[in-house]
């Protein structure tokens, strides 16, 4: 009897929260399996029980089925058997997990996305607990963190996390793979809780359009509304180039990120700690941005056992004007939100300000004054926008003008 | 099958056996409530007229010694575990025993490590009966598979000491190796090319075992001082060449955590612990080995500088982190159980300030009072937390016996007792209906702290008051169990066969649950 067969998963010594599934088809003998998990004894009928109904779901009656188990959380499990499933049996049928109604948010084009906490399409051990570490977004990474050969079973595993994964708040990202190529990815995602999407290598406004137009299509289809933000990555000369093309490309184009490693490699030189390289790029990054109306985002910071260099180099990020920084690993939130945020002398100038802008407008008089200086519209738009970030980052609470004013009135 | 007497249920609803390897058994009666009378168990008399004149009681081999201290059939040999999983002696000893012949030989070492799994071949041939204190990693896979010959005892290391001083276990023969002895028999742990700290987990051992062997690769002339161990108890001095591997007496526990999630859980803890009041001006702390217990003493060392406050006193397991608060100021004392660095070793060589105790001072229940229960916070690890808050520390949901107690169930005598635990390891919810080994009783356990919320016990209602709209993520302990499942699934109910392996005592030596035979493939 000629079998065929369907591989998905890992089962590696490193691997946990994971499952490897081998599938053998044959033309008779019913479903058999053939379970080796570390969790068999609490959960094996469970599993059992769980991949004959995805069986089912797909009309497969005779099968030879080897799970290899590190304790897979069913939604897992799920996206295992179905990539295992498509390796041999071409259909549009999805199966998809209970999605959780929790995940149903819509978020603002203008919040926060100081810290993006990249997680890799298909190592189900580094999503589980993604919203425990409190970054403003996460992002389900198809492209750079994906070996081309599992980029079909990632795109599944991705669209089950979308359903089942409590975030948290985080806002819900994903990155696609390049143009044209990334376009297939948005097919998986779209129809769930998802956010935002990013679009890597991005060279000009005509890939935007292209999402876009994908985005349309799908939405319609699955009759669903909900924003779609777009964060293109620029990561090329050609891309630095055409950035304010591709900022204002469309309106649902909220922020821009750059980045640095493909970026180097393009111009043929080596990434430093200092940057000098990719000073042009990124001002112009920036440049482009702000002229655009939406955030400018920097490279990640790749040495995850630096801590004193990510403080540095968040520091230099946003004294260029990055507004904020994709992390490769849970410890890097803490330290960039830390450091993005205002310091305190920061705030406490800011408050000065606005606090005599807010006096000056009570008095009815055009002219802001503090102290001896004369104080231009511009500088009080900064400090608001201080004020805003520190209360963002609880630095400061909502109310703290009526209590300063209160103060200095009484 | 084991001979068991009967069966009864306890005062916790646990099934326990009336008897356990031929010796009469009190089932668990309530936290507080035994109080047995009577009077100690005391060491046999000695006269020095029947020791070497010169005090000399050096003998050339290990098995020289054991032969002289009358080795046969059905002794209690005891070790300690200062040296962690970098003993050499223990398996030496029994070793001895199978060349010479002797069978159902007990064991009663303070704690056991991955080291001593070579003790298997021992236990299959019946050269070793049976195993009280703890069984570790492949020593608890062979228990839980039924392979011992007689009955596990895990105990505590206060009930270690309980044990021996209310004549629960009679020591026949103490081995204690020591990182520096003289000819007489002083030994202490802070000197020697494997210093390993102090030596307070055989203080018992020599105070009450009928014959006492001290093993060291480190001899001086007499006087060794400190002398922990005095040479008034000690029968035989051995030399050999090397008693310790130094380096592994730091374990991979013993390292602070890298992992995201154990930080976030350290992190909380210390929030928790901010929020309450509890680090304030001359508190007192614990933290176990863990790595998410070592990072929490990290998250206090900041707040502490932060206040410009300190700690009293805390308890070790001391280690770089700990001996780093005490040369800061942060902290006044360190009152040390066990050093688990070569960092811990050299401050209590040096340090007047860190000071040895022992499971007596620390953690004794049958004394006039003990440390543990003068500790403001301790914070501990478990493998399961019931919906009662009972824990487990000893085995796993799957039923496999693979950790001992170590001074875990003494430390829940704290003034509040927090379990910084994961929701669930891999797709294994650790808040559970019930726990698989109650190894401590809920009544003693104030909170539960996840990465996804923390409950505290109901009867801890200051606690809960002082928590009010503060932020913290606080939920029921039925709210953490139905959050864990919702991941997990509902796991199903582990099978276990009818025969008990081992029993769990309590502090007082009563015994609070059994564990059962599971066949393992």
């Amino acid at each position: 009897m000629k079998l065929t067969k369907g591989i998905a998963g890992n089962n590696g010594d490193k691997d946990r929260s994971d499952c490897l599934i081998t599938l053998e088809f044959a033309k008779s003998g019913g479903i058999r399996v053939n379970l080796l998990s570390k969790v068999k004894s609490l959960f094996g009928d469970s599993l059992i029980s769980q991949c004959k109904e995805i069986l089912s779901f797909f009309e497969i009656e005779h099968v030879l089925l080897t799970v290899e188990d590190k304790g897979a959380l069913p939604f897992v499990i799920a996206a295992r058997l179905e990539a295992a499933i498509k390796q041999v049996i071409s259909t549009n049928r999805e199966y998809l997990p209970k999605a959780l109604p929790e995940n149903e948010y819509s978020t603002s084009r203008d919040r926060y996305r100081i810290s993006r906490l990249y997680l890799p399409g298909n190592t189900p051990s580094l999503m589980i607990n993604a919203g425990i570490y409190k970054p403003d977004a996460v992002i389900f990474d198809l492209e750079d963190a994906v070996a081309p050969e599992r980029k079909f079973e990632a795109r599944i595993l991705v669209r089950n996390s979308l359903r089942s994964l409590d975030l948290m708040g985080a806002e819900r990202m994903v990155r696609i793979n390049q143009i044209p190529a990334g376009l297939d990815d948005i097919d998986y995602i779209l129809s769930q809780p998802v956010n935002l999407i990013l679009i890597p290598k991005c060279e000009s406004s005509n890939q935007i359009v292209q999402v876009n137009e994908r985005i349309k299509a799908i939405q319609s289809k699955v009759n669903r509304s909900n924003p779609i933000w777009l964060m293109p990555i620029i990561e090329s000369a050609l891309g630095v180039m055409r950035a304010f093309e591709i900022a204002q490309a469309a309106e649902n184009v909220v922020a821009m990120a750059i980045g640095l490693e493909d970026y180097t490699a393009d111009l043929g030189v080596s990434r430093t700690p200092e940057g000098l390289e990719s000073l042009f790029a990124r001002s112009q990054v920036i440049n482009a941005c702000r002229a655009a109306g939406i955030q400018a985002i920097d490279s990640v910071f790749s040495d995850v056992g630096d801590m004193e260099g990510l403080k540095e180099s968040v520091l230099r990020s946003k004294a260029l004007g990055f507004e904020g920084m994709g992390c490769i690993h849970p410890r890097q939130i803490k330290v960039i939100h830390e450091y993005f945020a205002p310091n305190n002398i920061e705030i406490e100038k800011a408050k000065k300000i606005v606090c005599a802008f807010e006096e000056a407008k009570r008095k009815g008089l055009g002219v802001v004054s503090l102290g001896t200086k004369m104080i231009d519209a511009p500088v009080v738009k900064r400090a608001q926008r201080i004020i805003d970030q520190a209360i963002a980052h609880g630095k400061l609470t909502n109310n703290w003008l009526q209590s300063e004013l209160l103060n200095s009135n009484g | 099958m084991k001979k068991n007497g009967n069966l009864v249920v306890n005062a916790i609803g646990r099934t326990v056996p009336t008897e356990v390897n031929g010796k009469v058994q009190v089932p668990y009666k309530g936290v507080g409530k035994y109080h047995p009378s009577g009077r100690k168990y005391a060491p046999r008399i000695s006269s020095c007229v029947d020791f070497p004149e010169d005090g000399n009681k050096l003998v050339p081999t290990l098995k020289e010694s054991l032969i002289k201290a009358g080795l046969k059939d059905g002794m209690t040999i005891s070790t300690h575990h200062h040296f962690r999983n970098g003993d050499l002696i223990a398996v030496q000893i029994f070793d001895v025993a199978a060349e010479l012949g002797i069978k159902n030989l007990i064991w009663f070492p303070s704690a056991s490590f991955e080291c001593h799994a070579p003790l298997i071949k021992h236990l299959e041939v019946g050269t070793i009966h049976h195993i009280e204190g703890s069984m570790n990693g492949k020593l608890g896979l062979f228990t839980t598979g039924g392979r011992m010959k007689g009955t596990g005892v895990l105990r505590s290391h206060g009930g270690r000491y309980q044990a021996v001083q209310d004549g629960e276990v009679q020591i026949d023969i103490a081995v204690i190796a020591a990182p520096t002895a003289d000819y007489f028999g002083n030994a202490n742990g802070v000197d020697g090319p494997a210093a390993c700290g102090l030596l307070g987990f055989a203080l018992a051992d020599a105070q009450y075992a009928d014959k006492v062997i001290v093993v060291t690769d480190n001899l001086v002339p007499f006087p060794c001082l400190p002398w922990q161990i005095q040479g008034n108890y000690v029968d035989y001095v051995v030399k050999v060449d090397r008693v310790g591997i130094p380096e592994k007496i730091v374990s991979g526990t013993t390292e602070v955590t890298k992992s995201p999630d154990r930080l976030v859980l350290a992190e909380m803890t210390a929030r928790f612990c901010e929020h309450v009041g509890i680090v304030r001006d001359g508190f007192s702390f614990q933290a176990g080995a863990g790595g998410t217990a070592l990072s929490i003493g990290i998250y206090f060392a900041e707040l502490l500088k932060k206040k410009g406050m300190k700690a009293r006193f805390a308890r070790g397991g001391s280690n770089k982190y700990l001996v780093e608060m005490l040369n800061e100021g942060l902290v006044e004392y360190i009152l040390d159980g066990q050093t688990f660095d070569l960092e811990g070793v050299k401050s209590m060589r040096t340090n007047p300030r860190h000071v040895n105790t022992s499971p007596f001072t620390s953690y004794n229940y049958h004394g006039k009072g003990n440390f543990a229960q003068l500790v403001d916070v301790v914070i501990l690890g478990a493998t399961e937390v019931d919906v009662n808050f009972n824990a487990n520390v000893v085995t796993h949901s799957d039923g496999l016996l693979l950790h001992g107690i170590g001074g875990w169930q003494n430390c829940l005598f704290a003034k509040c007792t927090i379990l910084p635990v994961p929701l669930f390891r891999d797709r294994i919810p650790v808040i559970r209906d019930e726990v698989t080994t109650i190894c401590g009783p809920g009544e003693l356990i104030d909170v539960i702290v996840t990465e996804r919320g923390i409950a505290i016990n109901p009867l801890r209602k200051d606690l809960l008051q002082k928590t009010k709209d503060s932020g913290l993520p606080i939920k029921t302990i039925n709210e953490l169990k139905e959050e864990a499942e919702k991941i997990c699934g509902v796991p199903a109910k582990q099978k276990f066969e009818d025969e008990i392996v081992a029993v769990v005592k309590w502090v007082d030596g009563t015994v609070i649950d059994s564990i059962r035979k599971i066949a393992i493939d």
